[in-house]
């Protein structure tokens, strides 16, 4: 299968997702800068972490316009699987392929650290890979990663089975004091209604590799191979 | 028409003399542009005018050096047609004024440095020194010097992977931030910051220019007073993005083949980069300011060639080639604009709309700016500061008390409050994170790493700047070694006061003459560095702070190993004689109130060897855990063992302290051969722990090198329990001592925001 990272200029994470796909699962990936306007026959896109120009207004409020996002919406429309890590799920927000916003961390600082997050649902292509409620070992690397939506908005969310990664202790225990952020009940990583839009603040491309500290990663970008996979099958 | 006179003059920080000397180079009278062009190149910033003769007497050469000092950073060969690109730089003045920009336009300053090398950046580190935290403006200034390195360097998506930060009251009105950046080049790749061949294009990319920080560099090379909150025009503003952006056009042009030279416009801009590039490449530069992009109207050409602006950067360009430069920058939405030409000769010309403004020959801005034999002095106190009376201190107290202070000072304590601002996993490197002696990265595409430590004792260099820089080198080259290291090359950071004072020339010199000695006898030469001087407020310098940062080698990166324990039942190990030197401790700081003594002997061949053991025991996989026993000593270097191992403990029982005490209360003397023993800071000590089934080979091993091992205990329980001579001295739950530990400075800075 292939991936296809989208390059933002501000990007910092673009490589690094591109190496795990390509170097960690061995799979064809490519690097698709941000004014190009097609995937390049991509089976699964990543939009990657960063401050995509900047970040100076608000978190991926500019990167929404860029030409490529064109071809992400219509790529998203079809089914295809798109995963947002950090800055990537910001852009989605802002892009509307995602419900809710992102504030900044309830206190106020930057956040860089190893957090456990629980997996809530496996019917993603990003989770397909995981078993229910595993304890995935994630780093985060944030100053806006306090997730927010309107209580209408959080219920719906919460009904439709979309959040699909909260921050917890290592046991899966939830809780305000696991909560690096602030994030409203928790949440780490969201789906779109459909399941195929994934956006999530935690860094699983830094965690692939056991020289890293971990290699829980591995779980989230495996689960799109398997899930493309059983679909071609 | 200005007249220059001794007005004019002492605005630009030209002495009578230099002016004189500006004359006979130009053979006629400078014009006030061209004197404010000396002004910049000749201040001690630029020129090291004061340092420079010392700095010649370092080592700079070695198998695996393959840039020394001179470029914009030195490089190593890592092996594999692999180079590690690095430098440090420190940014300590603008920090002080205004700790956000400051801090953040330095870590800007440094990553330019190496990528303009042809390097891409995979690490930064800092050395950082605060007043105490107990002042308003001491914890103001850490808030705001912190935030501004993480917010550069997680923008930008360099990862911070290390470094140290310490705290005294010395510091309070001159904090120190070095930031030191490393990355990895391809050896054939490396680009010099040299123009060449005459008819070539100059080229200036990235930010326009603008009013700021014009004569930022003067500022640094002046002592402060109550007028320098007035100076704040002179700290200029950081853009990450714009230099993300730099740094990955800079990055791409380079690999066309196209780019005959590059440098950054750092200290004295855009004057800087056009008088060094000619002057290192033997020819001339013309340019003309009217080409240059500007933020502001009206800028005149001595404002233009003075702006400190920053994320700019001046390319020679190979003639005919430009087009393919210039497609490079524009799809990265930059604008590369020619401003001028090589030139035959060796003159650095400026135009203003084709009219001449200014003519120089650029080798009187550099390589011929003077060079000071500056008087030099000890000061009348030294040999005072160094005489150490226990019996004056009084009472001393229970081992179990000091512990308990000793950990939870600012100095000891976990810096997770600052590192946890700092982006530290981006780029997927990072083996060995902040918090460990030294980091590690990894070498991509290969099975080796890097590690990397910045260390730095100023108290041990007021006592005895000799020993301290000696020891500042040894600490960083033994951390390196805990990691699993060998040590392949060095930079430092010379932070002093004014140079001018006899006493703080005799400290630098002094100083350099122990960085060199350390850096042969443990095979790191020097290939880099930066000098920053008159770190004086109201009169009153710094401690004398030389930091080195360190970069060893590890040929298999996964054998690293971090000063965490890892099984339960290992046996612990001292490499290293237990002298119990307290002079200048962290202890006699903290407990006693007192900075005296003289700082722990060091015996470089013995230091050479321990640090070869462990590196080669690490290599064979024989210890689980290695800590150097620096701030604090043994007790506080056992007790970090056990910080973020999961709960594991840990039952030592040793020896007391060969040294004597000397002459205290015989009611008093157990307890002080006690903390001398618990808390002394004799160099040359590793703490390691093994499993039972490789003791003997460690123990073997360390015979075989000469170097001293005693096994004092064992990693068991869930307690700190540390006994000299049978006698339990400290016994602590590891709980407890690990939540005062890793809590100390969130504390002080929460309340804070309370109050």
């Amino acid at each position: 299968m292939k991936f296809s990272v989208v390059v933002f200029p501000g990007s910092n994470s673009d490589y690094d997702a591109f190496y795990a796909a390509s170097h960690v699962l061995g799979e064809q990936s490519e690097l698709v800068w941000h004014k190009d306007t097609d995937l390049k026959g991509a089976d699964a896109v990543i939009l990657p972490g960063g401050f995509a120009h900047g970040d100076y207004l608000r978190t991926g409020a500019i990167a929404r316009f860029s030409p490529i996002m064109n071809a992400v919406k219509a790529f998203a429309e079809r089914g295809g699987p798109v995963l947002g890590i950090c800055n990537g799920f910001q852009v989605l927000l802002e892009a509307g392929l995602l419900p809710g916003a992102m504030v900044r961390n309830d206190r106020i600082k930057f956040v860089s650290q190893v957090v456990p997050v629980r997996v809530e649902q496996t019917d993603t292509p990003f989770t397909a890979a995981c078993s229910q409620n595993q304890v995935l070992k994630l780093p985060i690397a944030h100053g806006e990663g306090n997730y927010y939506a309107p209580p209408d908005v959080l219920a719906a969310i919460e009904q439709n089975r979309q959040v699909v990664f909260r921050y917890t202790s290592a046991a899966g225990e939830v809780g305000a004091q696991w909560n690096p952020n602030g994030s409203l009940n928790g949440i780490a990583g969201i789906c779109n209604h459909r399941r195929n839009v994934v956006g999530l603040m935690p860094h699983p491309e830094r965690a692939s590799e056991a020289a890293l500290g971990s290699a829980d990663g591995r779980f989230v970008l495996a689960s799109a191979v398997k899930a493309l996979a059983s679909v071609s099958r | 028409m200005t007249v220059i006179d001794s007005a004019v003059l002492e605005r630009h920080g030209i002495k009578p003399d230099e002016y004189e000397r500006i004359q006979q180079l130009m053979g006629r009278e400078p014009n006030v542009l061209e004197l404010g062009l000396f002004s910049v190149m000749w201040s001690e910033h630029c020129s090291y005018k004061s340092s420079r003769v010392h700095l010649k007497t370092l080592p700079t050469t070695g198998a695996r050096v393959v840039q020394g000092p001179g470029e914009n950073a030195g490089a190593v060969d890592i092996g594999d047609g692999l180079c590690a690109v690095f430098k440090i730089e420190s940014h300590n003045h603008p920090s002080f004024i205004e700790p956000y920009q400051g801090a953040a336009t330095g870590v800007g300053g440094i990553i330019r440095d190496i990528f303009t090398m042809g390097a891409r950046p995979i690490a930064l580190l800092n050395a950082l020194r605060f007043g105490s935290l107990d002042t308003p403006l001491a914890r103001r200034i850490f808030e705001g010097v912190v935030a501004g390195i993480g917010g550069y360097g997680n923008s930008i998506g360099i990862p911070t992977v290390g470094g140290e930060i310490v705290f005294d009251p010395i510091y309070s009105g001159n904090p120190l931030v070095n930031v030191l950046c490393l990355g990895i080049a391809r050896r054939d790749d490396i680009v010099k910051g040299a123009a060449r061949g005459a008819g070539n294009p100059v080229y200036y990319v990235g930010a326009k220019t603008g009013r700021d920080g014009i004569h930022g560099a003067t500022m640094a090379s002046a002592e402060f007073d109550e007028t320098s909150a007035e100076k704040r025009p002179a700290v200029q503003v950081g853009d990450p993005f714009m230099e993300k952006l730099l740094m990955e056009a800079c990055l791409e042009v380079m690999k066309t083949g196209a780019v005959v030279g590059i440098q950054d416009m750092g200290a004295a801009g855009f004057t800087c980069s056009t008088s060094e590039m000619g002057s290192r490449g033997g020819v001339g530069m013309s340019v003309d300011v009217a080409q240059v992009p500007q933020r502001e109207t009206g800028m005149i050409p001595y404002e233009i060639m003075l702006s400190e602006s920053q994320e700019r950067m001046l390319l020679v360009v190979e003639r005919g080639r430009e087009r393919e430069v210039e497609e490079v920058f524009e799809k990265w939405d930059l604008h590369a604009v020619k401003v001028g030409d090589v030139t035959e000769g060796t003159r650095l010309k400026i135009h203003e709309r084709g009219s001449l403004v200014a003519d120089v020959p650029n080798r009187a801005l550099t390589d011929e700016a003077p060079v000071y034999h500056r008087p030099m002095q000890e000061p009348s106190w030294q040999k005072t500061v160094q005489q150490l009376s226990l019996a004056e201190l009084g009472e001393p107290p229970t081992a179990q008390a000091a512990f308990e202070a000793l950990i939870a000072v600012p100095t000891i304590a976990s810096k997770r409050w600052a590192y946890r601002q700092f982006d530290h996993s981006v780029g997927t490197n990072t083996i060995a994170q902040p918090g460990a002696s030294a980091a590690v990265v990894r070498v991509k595409d290969t099975s080796r790493g890097l590690a990397i430590s910045v260390d730095g004792n100023g108290r041990f260099c007021y006592l005895d700047p000799y020993q301290g820089a000696m020891l500042a080198v040894a600490e960083a080259s033994r951390n390196v070694a805990c990691a699993g290291g060998e040590a392949i090359g060095a930079t430092n950071n010379l932070n002093f006061g004014n140079p001018e004072r006899p006493e703080i020339m005799w400290q630098i010199a002094e100083a350099v003459r122990g960085i060199g000695d350390a850096c042969r006898a443990l095979n790191a030469p020097i290939t880099g560095g930066n000098v920053s001087l008159y770190n004086e407020t109201e009169g009153r310098a710094i401690y004398p702070t030389p930091v080195l940062g360190v970069v060893g080698i590890l040929e298999d990166a996964s054998r690293t190993v971090t000063r965490v324990f890892k099984s339960d039942g290992a046996a612990l190990v001292l490499l290293g004689d237990n002298s119990g030197e307290l002079g200048g401790s962290e202890y006699l700081a903290t407990v006693h109130r007192t900075v005296a003594g003289r700082p722990p002997a060091l015996d470089l061949k013995r230091e050479a060897a321990l640090q070869r053991l462990v590196v080669d025991l690490i290599g064979k996989g024989c210890i689980e855990s290695a800590h150097d026993c620096s701030e604090g000593g043994l007790a506080v270097a056992i007790a970090e063992c056990t910080f973020d191992a999961g709960g594991l403990g840990v039952t030592v029982d040793v020896a007391p302290a060969a040294n004597e005490v000397g002459a205290v209360d015989e009611l008093h003397r157990a307890q002080w051969v006690t903390n001398a023993t618990l808390f002394g800071e004799s160099a040359s000590r590793i703490v390691v722990s093994s499993a039972s089934r490789h003791l003997d080979t460690v123990l073997a091993s360390a015979s075989a090198a000469g170097v001293p091992a005693q096994e004092i205990g064992r990693v068991s329980g869930d307690r700190i329990r540390l006994s000299v001579n049978g006698r339990l001295a400290i016994d602590t739950p590891v709980a407890t001592a690990e939540t005062a530990w890793a809590t100390a400075i969130e504390r002080i800075m929460s309340r804070q925001a309370a109050s």
